[in-house]
């Protein structure tokens, strides 16, 4: 087969299409979704989703599922609201702005870890220890923070900023996209894509993760430390979602112990899904994840500027999800060529 | 193995012995909140507590973990089995649990929907707390609106679920408002979207407003999850100069906006003083010292004399309090 | 085959390991585990509440999970088979308000049942459909057409509330010698599902497919047509839940049984069914339903943090989940 044969047949192919298609049918009716200041709003749509689904895809590809993602989410954000909330009574001072970002990544982590330690230790299905835990999690973040939410005044304005300022913006009065910029937390979403590439694609524990997925029998009589890398995947999977947690407080500027990541790992696993990572485990990549977070995110704006009403969106992101499916089946098995015989 | 799974079953029922109803002195108030960690409520609880204090009352709050129609219910039966003499409740929904009320009422219970009335079924409760006349709601904010625009210009609504009732209620008197007072007559509605009172969906619904329609001055949002939503839209974007934000909210979440200038003014209510409400209400009409009938009158310390008005309806206060840059310190919730 | 059989004949057993006693392989199954759970649940919550221990409080309290605890039951069959299903508590949904709808709009109650019940039946197939036709895993299937039919029936029913007739409401006061009917379904159609994969050869494929399907299907098994038929047995039984719902509640919305999807697999993970298949019993989810329904039911009537409930059912779960693995690990190598 040709190279571009090849190219074709690949997944990030079949879901190019889709955002293209999409993009352009929603705007031959509404002109104004092929704007910059669109962009810009899908792109705010989507970092907690990429960050989020980054550790979600390391974990699918290792063959486990985390389903906990939106509580860990959920407490790490509570715990940085906590710390921001009560830092003046508790120790008589104001922390710096940025100590919630380290501070949500390592409760994160320790979540996650506690996770992979579950799955490993007691060799159990991760379906179910990241349902018990995301249970578990959500409980923890309304009795810590004792089921009162944290208001915008508590979250630092430059937390705040990350979600609408920039490390440059296009001067107002510029004739051409006056005003655009690309916040900081699309940025970071971006960044940790592009690391995870380099961790999936250029690290020897990155190739065993997918070792490991494909093959699980196989991996350690490959030398690979199973326990190890498994452990590592939830715990990354963990500090990915409490970045998450800290960028919610970002860009929504309150945490509240019930909303605040609930739902979240229903949209992070579709995303994935939909940007072709194999349920089965071994398969998947950070671009076609990020493809997937970027359709949903087309979606979720065209929906408002098209009127449809609010009523009819969980069908139209449920027929996408089952769309996608048909379409990675079809594009898998018969290449770009397939989708023809599909739509005739 | 079958054998054994009813046997177990019917073993369990023997094991259980059933339990005697306790009726105890204090008067026990119960209030359910729509759900956990709902600022709004904490404001609410704090005036049935302080008035319970008073009474003398037993009162706990308790609320589901997520606001869909049906999760109070296990509620509302846990609390008849506890034999609690009233209780208060803001209805997730306005009829599914007609069937569980009735089966409190008709233990004796007295059954007050407190903040929220249950639409269309108002005979499976007794009484009904609400904060002002819903029917001045539409009329002020259509005022304050038009004063922050000068009168004229493009205005559109953000509400909160397309059914919404107490939204509704108030859309339609601002149409109606906008529509008869000439006062209004150069102020056009082009838009009523809803944003289902999620704070992800209300920011696409606000950023689509200001897509669809680029001469949109005004944005009424008459629910404190998107009137919070579109006022972040509009700081983030810089434009507050030329988009005005307001809407029913809560200081405590509104606050910064009003500080930086983002929002000059928006409204509410006391949500403490309803619990202060339900619980005299509560406690004089089963002491027999206030009759529950519509026309009746009676005292409350600190609101002076409360009417019971058509179908067992109360409010605490007449008007909207709005709030500005004057006075949004003087609140705490 | 039993202790004393393999004692007196050692020649058959060809040196296997001695058999356990009976006692053990009794006493070591994952449903004892259930069981025992559920007895400390019902010492906890008398403990917890004077108001706990009555028989009659605690059916009522099952009928407010009845019908999730009966399509719990075919998911355990569905989850034995190696499948895995999360659309049913939507699927419950949509057909209730394909119904509701339905006779709302004029149609006899008992043809609006049929097609409820069918559509039931239809939402079965789409997901056999690409689950066993295009191959697809069922459990992003699931989660596909759980999205797509929550999502129809909010199309159907927007966010209003549908009542249905008066004499159609009151399934769960319906008593059977003192027993809610729900409750009645339940352990009826435990019965019957018991014996169908306990006691048949269809049973038994079952748990051949979920084992090792394709094994399964060199001996000759048509994995393809049973799961097909689980699909659509679930369909069926989803919707048959969801009209039951309506009948308790007296209305039906679009969020009827929404988040119910994680308590039907709950019931079926705590009975001790294995979640990639092959092992599982009707009894352990029988079993597993009571026990979500005593800790549920006793936390919220000893008023219990809703938090401190979400906290104790994660533990259990991962409790129970350790437990069976143990159990199995010793008992089935």
């Amino acid at each position: 087969m040709s190279a571009l044969g090849t190219l074709f047949r690949r997944r990030e192919a079949g879901i190019l299409v889709m955002i293209v298609l999409f993009c352009l049918f929603v705007g031959l009716q509404k002109p104004q979704f092929l704007t910059l200041n669109q962009l810009r709003i899908i792109l705010l749509l989507t970092p907690l989703i990429m960050i989020g689904a980054m550790g979600q895809m390391m974990v699918l590809v290792a063959r486990h599922v985390d389903l906990s993602i939106g509580s860990i989410l959920g407490f790490s954000a509570m715990v940085s609201g906590m710390l921001y909330r009560f830092d003046e009574t508790a120790f008589g001072f104001n922390v710096p702005w940025w100590t919630g970002i380290p501070l949500s990544v390592l409760v994160g982590a320790i979540l996650g870890f506690a996770n992979g330690m579950l799955v490993q230790l007691f060799r159990l299905p991760a379906i179910i220890v990241t349902l018990g835990t995301m249970s578990l999690y959500r409980g923890l973040t309304f009795i810590i923070s004792d089921a009162k939410q944290i208001d915008r005044q508590w979250i630092p304005t430059e937390i705040k900023g990350l979600s609408s300022t920039s490390i440059f913006t296009v001067p107002k009065d510029f004739p051409i996209a006056g005003g655009f910029n690309i916040p900081w937390i699309v940025m970071i979403a971006f960044g940790v894509a592009i690391l995870t590439h380099l961790f999936l694609a250029h690290t020897r524990i990155g190739r065993q993760i997918y070792a490991i997925g494909s093959n699980p029998v196989a991996a350690p009589l490959r030398g690979i430390n199973v326990a190890r890398v498994t452990v590592l995947v939830f715990t990354i999977s963990g500090a990915l979602s409490g970045l998450a947690g800290i960028m919610y407080a970002s860009r929504w500027g309150f945490v509240n112990p019930s909303n605040t990541g609930f739902g979240f790992e229903f949209q992070v696993i579709a995303a994935v899904v939909i940007g072709g990572v194999s349920i089965n485990g071994g398969v998947g990549t950070v671009l076609g994840t990020v493809l997937g977070v970027l359709l949903l995110g087309c979606v979720a704006a065209a929906l408002p500027l098209l009127g449809i009403p609010g009523t009819s969106q969980a069908a139209i992101y449920g027929a996408v999800i089952l769309v996608a499916l048909l379409i990675d089946r079809t594009v898998r098995q018969q290449g770009i060529v397939g989708l023809k015989r599909v739509r005739a | 193995m079958l054998k054994k799974s009813l046997i177990a079953g019917l073993g369990l029922g023997i094991a259980l012995a059933t339990g005697a109803a306790y009726a105890a002195d204090p008067l026990k108030i119960v209030y359910i909140g729509k759900n956990t960690g709902n600022p709004y409520f904490d404001s609410i609880t704090g005036g049935f507590e302080d008035a319970c204090k008073e009474l003398g009352c037993e009162f706990e709050f308790v609320a589901p973990a997520t606001a869909e129609a049906t999760s109070q219910i296990p509620f509302i039966e846990a609390q008849i089995q506890r034999g609690v003499n009233v209780i208060a409740i803001a209805p997730n929904s306005p009829d599914a649990m007609n069937q569980v009320l009735d089966d409190a009422r008709s233990k004796g219970i007295l059954v007050l929907a407190v903040n929220g009335d249950l639409v269309g079924n108002e005979g499976h409760r007794d009484a009904n707390i609400l904060p002002v006349d819903f029917t001045k709601t539409g009329p002020n904010q259509v005022e304050l609106m038009g004063s922050l625009i000068d009168y004229k210009g493009e205005i559109a609504i953000l509400s909160a679920t397309t059914e919404a009732p107490d939204q509704n209620t108030w859309i339609a008197a601002m149409k109606k408002t906008l529509e008869e007072n000439p006062k209004y007559k150069d102020m056009k509605l082009v838009a009523t979207v809803y944003g289902d009172d999620q704070p992800e969906k209300s920011t696409t619904e606000m950023e689509a407003l200001l897509s669809n329609y680029p001469d949109l001055v005004g944005v009424i949002a008459p629910t404190t999850v998107g009137v919070a939503a579109a006022a972040q839209v509009v700081q983030q974007r810089g434009i507050a100069d030329t988009v005005h934000v307001t809407g029913l909210g809560l200081p405590s979440e509104m606050r910064d906006f009003v500080k930086d200038g983002t929002v000059t003014a928006f409204q509410l209510w006391s949500p403490y003083n309803e619990g202060w409400l339900a619980a005299y209400f509560a406690d004089g009409v089963i002491k027999g010292t206030i009759k529950n009938e519509v026309g009746g009158t009676f005292e409350v310390p600190n609101l002076g004399t409360i009417t019971i008005g058509d179908k067992n309806v109360m409010n605490t206060q007449a008007e909207l309090t709005t709030f500005d840059a004057s006075n949004i310190d003087d609140f705490n919730f | 085959m039993t202790a004393a059989d393999a004692r007196s004949t050692p020649s058959t057993m060809r040196d296997a390991a001695p058999a356990r006693p009976r006692w053990q392989v009794l006493l070591i199954r994952p449903e004892t585990m259930t069981f025992i759970l559920l007895v400390l649940g019902v010492i906890a919550g008398s403990l917890l509440s004077p108001f706990f221990l009555d028989i009659e409080y605690i059916l009522s309290s099952f009928t407010l999970y009845a019908e999730f605890s009966i399509v719990a039951l075919v998911l355990t069959m569905v989850i034995i088979a190696g499948e895995i299903d999360l659309s049913p508590a939507a699927n419950m949904a949509l057909s209730a308000c394909v119904f509701a709808w339905l006779q709302q709009a004029g149609l006899p109650i008992p043809l609006a049942i049929v097609v409820g019940l069918c559509s039931g039946l239809l939402m079965g197939a789409l997901n056999a459909y690409f689950v066993i036709g295009l191959q697809l895993p069922s459990i992003i299937v699931t989660i596909g057409t759980l999205t797509l039919y929550r999502g129809l029936a909010q199309v159907i029913a927007g966010d209003k509330s549908i009542r249905v007739p008066d004499w159609f409401i009151g399934i769960d006061k319906i008593m059977i010698a003192g027993i809610p009917l729900p409750v009645v379904i339940f352990a009826i159609l435990a019965v019957i599902l018991g014996l169908v994969l306990g006691g048949t050869i269809y049973g038994r494929q079952i748990y051949q497919i979920g084992t090792n399907e394709v094994a399964a299907r060199h001996a000759g098994i048509r994995s393809a047509r049973i799961k097909l038929s689980l699909f659509l047995l679930i369909g069926l039984v989803a919707a048959a839940a969801g009209i039951m719902t309506a009948s308790r509640l007296g209305s039906v919305r679009y969020d009827l049984g929404l988040g119910g999807e994680l308590q039907m697999v709950l019931m079926a993970m705590l009975g001790g069914t294995y979640i990639f298949g092959g092992r599982g019993t009707i009894l352990g989810t029988f079993l597993a339903a009571w026990l979500l329904v005593i800790v549920s039911t006793g936390m919220i009537v000893a008023n219990v943090l809703p938090a401190t409930q979400l906290c104790v059912l994660g533990v259990l779960l991962i409790v129970s989940i350790i437990a069976t693995n143990f159990i199995y690990s010793r008992t089935q190598r």
